[in-house]
């Protein structure tokens, strides 16, 4: 009877989320993986078609050419931001006076809200009125590609947003920063002993101490990168010039809700989930020999 | 003997790494320009005349400093923009985020004490099943969920943005539960032994103690509410319901080219309340994403 009665205490204390889960997690999971079998754009009940979205999907170029964008897009600003996130956060590690200042100028680009962060990128990297190119004319480079036309030219879009994303990469420095913070003094005393020199006790001691740090935030990084959508989407919608900053979630989005292909946007979701999941595993994978865990 | 003390602030130092403290100051310095300088051409920009904001070489310091911008954008008033309703924008995105940030502290703190604190069947395999949902990426379950809303029609109204909130979530479930586990079971066994409820418990005892951790909690959704764009942009259909996020993105895509001052006007004030909130919560918020990133 008391055990009951403790049962239901718990559950009622669980109620919240038993619904939520149910209702936000397991019935868009269930229905995602239904839909993506089916042609369905909302007007019409859905219409069972086995496996057409997925080969539809083999066959479409703007598919292919946004998972190529995203990746690519990937490909530069995940290490990128992985290594320049771990530099500041070595800088902001170091004992200098004023610290307590650096650290949050360091800290606060990371915290513009991300539409904000698109429109005024979009003005400092403009062409002809942006900030960097009024400083970049200083440079007298005689060429008529000089200053680059940033996000006007589809050879320098994607770059800008490496550099935008690196700029906001804040969270994961504050998070290389705890890390850095708990490597025991005594390794560097001992590898002092040992006569070693800045650069040796980075690569023996901080690195090796703090690689389960780095793991997270290569996780972190590929979930979050192969999803990018704000920032683009508030710069070009459609992903000009010539869909060179037209990504994955941006194309999912237009399936699903400008031409209402619900059941198309499913399986590219599901695709998108298979491919975070791979890399994640890789990932995962690849780290086992050079990850070392305390304890 | 002063040889010996002239060496010892040198050891100290390699301990941790600069053994020239001027360059380290000097790449601080220069990261802290490259840092700061966007938002200072944000702010300065906010200030100038449209020609003055457009000039090359670029005016530094705008002169004469123009407040009208901001004026303008939180009055509606701008002639060749027309109707820009910021104030609107705010104040939705104020009422979204009060109902979520009160929603998420709610429930997550039941769940996680129930995951915490409780026992009954099935609850240790719902918490992995949990976890492991925190893996799968919102664009699965965008389509099914706001077929749902359509369904409900939420479609137009903030329901969709606040009501799921009040469902708890796995990320803040976890966090909070973690934290739980950490107040001693002595504390609360005493408490079970003098004849307490357990939702005198929860109330009383473990909210109590789990104060920062629930600050967290509410600090990042609201930072969330304040940040997300896909979400009103999928359930937001009229400009009157608009945030501040969703309502600078439709400002900027009708008028980007052309008004620059206002629009640096407008983001600044779109960026001006977070990074003031950072301010007084500082200590918090470092904490806050050092504990769940290196929990997570």
């Amino acid at each position: 009877m008391k055990k009951r009665r403790e049962t239901i205490t718990a559950l009622l204390f669980a109620s919240p989320w038993l619904l939520g889960f149910s209702i936000f997690l397991v019935y868009p999971l269930v229905a995602s993986i239904y839909f993506s079998f089916c042609n369905y754009s909302v007007l019409r009940p859905a219409v069972f078609t086995g496996m057409q979205n997925y080969t539809d999907l083999m066959h479409d170029k703007i598919f292919w050419l946004a998972l190529n964008n995203t990746l690519l897009y990937t490909v530069l600003a995940l290490p990128l931001g992985l290594i320049v996130s771990l530099g500041l956060a070595m800088l902001l590690n170091s004992k200098v006076k004023g610290m307590a200042l650096y650290r949050t100028i360091f800290f606060v680009p990371s915290l513009v809200p991300l539409v904000a962060l698109a429109v005024l990128m979009q003005f400092i990297f403009n062409g002809q009125y942006g900030i960097i190119n009024s400083i970049l004319r200083y440079i007298p480079i005689h060429s008529q590609s000089w200053p680059p036309n940033w996000l006007g030219d589809p050879a320098f879009s994607k770059i800008v947003l490496v550099l935008i994303s690196v700029w906001g990469a804040g969270n994961a420095m504050v998070i290389y920063l705890a890390g850095l913070q708990d490597v025991p003094q005594q390794l560097y005393e001992a590898a002092d002993l040992d006569g070693a020199g800045w650069w040796a006790k980075t690569i023996h001691v901080t690195l090796p101490t703090i690689s389960p740090v780095i793991l997270f935030n290569l996780i972190m990084g590929i979930i979050g990168t192969l999803q990018v959508f704000t920032v683009p989407y508030v710069i070009s919608p459609s992903g000009s010039p010539m869909r060179s900053i037209y990504f994955y979630a941006m194309y999912l989005y237009d399936n699903a809700f400008t031409f209402h292909n619900m059941g198309y946007a499913c399986a590219m979701g599901w695709i998108l989930f298979l491919i975070i999941l791979a890399l994640t595993l890789l990932a995962l994978r690849l780290s086992e020999r050079h990850v070392h865990y305390g304890n | 003997m002063t040889a010996i003390q002239a060496n010892k602030p040198k050891k100290q130092r390699s301990l941790s790494g600069p053994r020239y403290p001027l360059l380290t100051h000097l790449v601080l310095i220069a990261v802290s320009v490259v840092m700061i300088f966007p938002l200072f051409w944000l702010v300065t920009t906010s200030l100038k005349t449209n020609p003055q904001a457009m000039r090359v070489p670029p005016v530094w310091i705008p002169h004469p400093i123009l407040w009208r911008n901001f004026y303008d954008a939180f009055t509606y008033q701008s002639k060749s923009l027309g109707y820009i309703p910021f104030l609107v924008y705010g104040r939705n995105t104020l009422i979204i985020s009060i109902l979520v940030v009160s929603g998420t502290v709610v429930s997550n703190s039941l769940v996680a004490y129930a995951f915490a604190r409780l026992k009954w069947p099935g609850r240790d395999l719902l918490f992995m099943i949990t976890l492991a949902t925190m893996m799968v990426p919102f664009p699965v379950l965008m389509v099914p969920t706001f077929i749902l809303f359509q369904r409900l029609h939420w479609i137009g109204t903030f329901r969709p943005l606040w009501v799921p909130a009040w469902f708890g979530g796995a990320f803040n479930i976890f966090l909070l539960r973690q934290f739980f586990m950490t107040i001693p079971q002595e504390l609360t066994e005493a408490a079970r032994i003098d004849g307490c409820s357990e939702w005198t418990i929860y109330r009383d005892i473990v909210l109590p103690l789990a104060r920062p951790a629930l600050a967290v909690v509410a600090l990042f959704t609201f930072m969330g509410v304040w940040n997300d764009f896909l979400g009103p942009l999928i359930y937001l259909t009229n400009q009157n319901t608009f945030t501040l996020s969703l309502g600078l993105q439709s400002y900027s895509s009708q008028n980007g080219g052309t008004e620059f001052g206002l629009l640096m006007a407008a983001s600044t004030m779109v960026i001006a309340p977070i990074i003031i909130l950072f301010f007084f919560t500082q200590k918090l918020f470092i904490q806050g994403i050092a504990v769940t990133g290196l929990k997570g």
